[in-house]
């Protein structure tokens, strides 16, 4: 079988973003840092709009704003200009400076304009450490510009030596609440590490007495620079390549050992990743983990009748995809289609490695596709639920099918921040959230008004 | 740690604190944004995008990269009695091969595609950043989608770089100027407007058309709001266009005026104020026929008599706060300052993106001694004279919000994405109500500004 793409030449309501958004989230990530594009001003104005409507934070991105003059001469003056100002008005210690299509057409060499710029203004005192990602908005998606953002910053900042008890995770794009989970892992595990981007606190942080240039929290900019040093990474991603991803760099740079997997979603996966910190650490996983376990083990068994053969759609970023998938599989939902706009060419082998059996269970996997194309496909493959961000909600209502919102973004609901995903407690609160999906939509369907479901 | 915030080099004209002995206001404005100063416009594309977004029987098709139709996907609170083609995102969506050999064909395609599909009754392709880089010919590309399909299919020429939001107003304009005067003004009557400048959000042109409906004046077009290409073709008939949010259509109404003779006032429907001038005035220029003016009369009584007791206990409750202002438009802020005056409230900071000098002398007039006037600000100034100034409120839109939110002040969204009507005078009931659930709310004892833990 054929991952099937989309025929239609225009893209009606896209099942993605663009590349330099996915780079602004991940500059968020990193401690002091300002993400900065270089284009016109219209592309921070509106990634920040949409950004905020998920994270409901402040979330400041400078441009060097484009004119005219600049399309024609060059964007050096401007780029140049807006550093400085972004220097004076924020004092960060990074700025993240990623490209756009206008930057990337007229073909600005962005690199040797910034080895201008600190050679004009070095000698001036301490300068912030410009992490510069290339991010072609007619190219790929915003998950690209994420992962291109991660591996320019570990690139930029790295530093190797003598081999540290430390371990680096690239967690990809996640949710704060999701960051937090994480880090408590490996904290509980005795286990030090560098969690990058980490925007847990950036993008879903506590009330200013003052005003703050730059939200507090992040990866801080030393942190990053002993990922070169660690004993290992651990990458989440099942369609992201080392030759594009931040781990992949460290390895092939200072032979920091790549471990990848998929997002640690359901309790195969999750097992998968504790897996690797039991061997990491040499330790087994604290028992506060394993009663997660066993509680998700119980749910499962509670709830499986609700959820068994029912079928769902889901749909987003390619690796949230697989590995919902994934989750959905073990707890005999079928996600009858795999749908995303990404198009990196890997998510049916991926979800195959997964789903060893996928095509005999009447899994589709379909990239390159937008809403229009998925809707189109709920009319064939009646599902009972679609699973994905809250831009499925047009189709969602149309099709009269239940929507549960997972993943970025989420704008027409309340704590997207907040959703858990990841490991043991991640898959909890998704299986309890699919069960009750299912339970109210049928309690609404009876005239009978069951008080007990 | 409290550290001074001080004003961008190169920015410091675009700010103005109206004081006694500092009387001459020479406001840097209509300029592009600096450089780095995280400003919060848009570009041109968003300028052309939001005008025509409400005209619901068109398809809108975004000819560049995926991101500026992604972004702009249902992004306005515009609502349709009918069709609603203008809550689809539709892109030609360029990818590295197009920018390379070109879009033309590309969006040729797309365009012949979503006409068959979706039937619509005209096209407008709004041409993004690349593709004055590229050098795609969209208005040839237009013309001959146009002549194969038998519909208007309109260029609108907004890259994004090519000056400020201002003149993607003004190519939404000529893009409109192109239907305008195609239809057939049969059956209009001479005591006839237009309403431009107001978008529907949240149902608002429904409630305005009625207002000038009961008093017996027909409304050919809204325009941008639930609008219509037919009603826009033939709007060329109408004896008088009403112009609200004078920033986006006043271009247009210049243009009315001089091509088919048609004049304009100016009016705001926010405020009890200002939306009864809106009507007295357009019954004054209908000042032949009495019984307008008559009726104007009678719908402002009865309906200030409804909202009037339930006003008064939001204005017991708000009396004394401190309110600060940062909008797209600044006609907008005009209104505002009366409206908050009527429950109230004082200004201590008003600004816009995109004001001109008239906008920024008028506002200086109407301000009280200490009110900060600012142009195209940013984050950090907003934060620094919101603290300074102990606003209790913020008036804005989405990027405006977490700022007020993070330093424990009441919002009030009064961009395009609100879901409540504020115009009309059950839009000033609801603006009075939405600003004293957000300043009164217990929550705020929580805040560190007031007294909460850190």
């Amino acid at each position: 079988m054929i991952t099937e793409t989309t025929a239609k030449t225009a893209t009606q309501n896209a099942c993605r973003l663009c590349n330099p958004l996915g780079a602004c989230l991940a500059f968020k990530g990193i401690e002091k840092c300002v993400p900065f594009l270089h284009g016109s001003q219209g592309c921070a104005t509106y990634i920040r709009r949409y950004l905020i409507s998920h994270y409901k934070e402040p979330i400041d991105i400078a441009s060097s704003n484009f004119n005219e003059e600049t399309a024609v001469f060059g964007g050096s003056h401007n780029l140049k200009l807006g550093l400085k100002n972004v220097t004076q008005q924020y004092k960060p210690d990074v700025i993240g400076i990623a490209t756009t299509c206008l930057s990337e057409t007229i073909g600005d060499d962005v690199q040797m304009i910034l080895r201008e710029y600190e050679a004009a203004f070095g000698s001036d005192g301490p300068m912030p450490e410009m992490i510069f990602a290339s991010t072609p908005s007619y190219q790929g998606s915003h998950i690209d510009g994420f992962h291109a953002a991660v591996r320019s910053a570990v690139k930029t900042l790295a530093e190797g030596g003598a081999e540290k008890h430390l371990v680096n995770i690239f967690p990809g794009m996640i949710s704060p609440a999701d960051i937090r989970y994480l880090k408590e892992i490996f904290t509980d595990f005795g286990l030090p590490f560098v969690l990058l981007p980490d925007y847990s606190q950036t993008l879903d942080g506590g009330p200013w007495a003052e005003y703050h240039r730059i939200p507090k929290g992040g990866t801080p900019r030393n942190a990053i620079a002993s990922t070169g040093s660690a004993a290992a990474s651990i990458e989440f991603g099942s369609t992201l390549e080392a030759s594009k991803s931040a781990a992949g760099y460290l390895e092939e740079r200072f032979g920091v050992p790549r471990l990848d997997m998929a997002m640690p979603i359901g309790i195969r996966e999750t097992d998968r990743f504790f897996e690797i910190m039991e061997k990491l650490t040499e330790k087994p996983a604290p028992e506060k983990y394993l009663d997660e376990r066993r509680r998700l083990v119980d749910a499962y068994a509670d709830g499986h009748k609700y959820v068994f053969g029912k079928k769902a759609i889901v749909y987003g970023e390619e690796d949230l995809v697989i590995s919902i998938a994934s989750f959905l599989d073990e707890i005999g939902i079928v996600p009858v289609l795999c749908a995303s706009g990404g198009k990196s060419g890997l998510m049916r082998n991926k979800l195959g490695e997964l789903i060893p059996d996928m095509e005999e269970k009447g899994i589709k996997v379909r990239h390159g596709v937008d809403f229009v194309d998925i809707e189109n496909e709920t009319a064939v493959l009646q599902p009972d639920l679609l699973i994905g961000n809250s831009k499925g909600f047009t189709m969602s209502k149309k099709s009269r099918l239940p929507l549960l919102r997972i993943g970025f973004p989420i704008h027409d609901r309340f704590g997207g921040q907040r959703l858990h995903h990841l490991g043991y407690r991640g898959t909890q609160e998704l299986f309890d959230r699919i069960v009750n999906t299912i339970i109210e939509q049928r309690q609404n369907a009876s005239p009978i008004g069951y008080t007990y479901m | 740690m409290k550290e001074e915030i001080r004003i961008l080099e190169g920015r410091e004209k675009q700010v103005y604190e109206k004081k006694s002995g500092n009387t001459e206001i020479d406001i840097a404005c209509d300029t592009t944004s600096l450089s780095g100063s995280v400003s919060q416009r848009a570009c041109v594309f968003c300028g052309s995008r939001v005008v025509l977004y409400p005209v619901a029987d068109a398809i809108h098709i975004v000819h560049g990269p995926i991101g500026c139709a992604a972004y702009t996907w249902d992004i306005r609170g515009a609502v349709s009695s009918g069709p609603e083609l203008h809550r689809l995102s539709f892109s030609s969506d360029l990818g590295e091969m197009d920018v390379i050999y070109g879009g033309e064909k590309k969006l040729y395609r797309s365009l012949i595609e979503l006409i068959d599909q979706y039937k619509p009754n005209a096209a407008f392709v709004y041409s993004t950043c690349i593709i004055g880089l590229i050098g795609d010919d969209i208005d040839a590309v237009c013309r001959k989608v146009e002549k194969e399909k038998g519909i208007p299919v309109m260029p609108v020429h907004s890259e994004g770089f090519k000056g400020t939001k201002k003149d993607g107003y003004k190519a939404a304009c000529t893009a409109l100027m192109k239907l305008i005067g195609t239809g057939s003004t049969e059956g209009i009557s001479k005591y006839s407007i237009n309403i431009l400048g107001e978008f529907n959000l949240a149902g608002e042109a429904w409630i305005i058309r009625e207002y000038y409906e009961k008093m017996g004046i027909q409304v050919v077009a809204t325009m941008t709001g639930d609008g219509r290409i037919d009603a826009i073709r033939r709007s060329h008939g109408a004896s008088l266009n009403v112009v609200q949010c004078s920033g986006s259509m006043t271009t247009l109404a210049k243009e009315m005026e001089e091509k088919y003779g048609i004049p304009f006032i100016r009016v705001s429907y926010f405020g009890f104020e200002d939306m009864s001038k809106s009507l007295y005035d357009v019954a004054q220029y209908f000042g032949e026929k009495e019984e307008i003016m008559e009726k104007a009369k009678v719908i402002v009584r009865e309906e200030i008599q409804r909202y009037y007791p339930e006003m008064q206990k939001f204005k017991k409750a708000l009396t004394g706060k401190k309110a600060a202002i940062y909008v797209g438009g600044a006609f907008k802020t005009f209104s505002l300052i009366k409206a908050l005056r009527t429950i109230g409230m004082s200004v201590v900071l008003a600004g816009s993106q995109t004001g001109n000098k008239d906008d920024y002398n008028r506002l200086k007039e109407m301000c009280d001694e200490g009110t900060v006037i600012v142009d195209d600000s940013n984050p950090v100034e907003l934060s620094k004279f919101i603290l300074e100034k102990e606003a209790d409120l913020l008036i804005g839109g989405v990027k405006e919000r977490p700022i007020a939110f993070k330093l424990g002040v009441g919002f009030c969204d009064h961009n395009h994405e609100r879901k409540i009507p504020l115009a009309g005078f059950i839009g000033m009931y609801n603006f009075a109500k939405e600003v004293y659930e957000s300043v009164m709310s217990p929550v705020w004892q929580f805040a560190p500004r007031k007294g909460g833990l850190q």
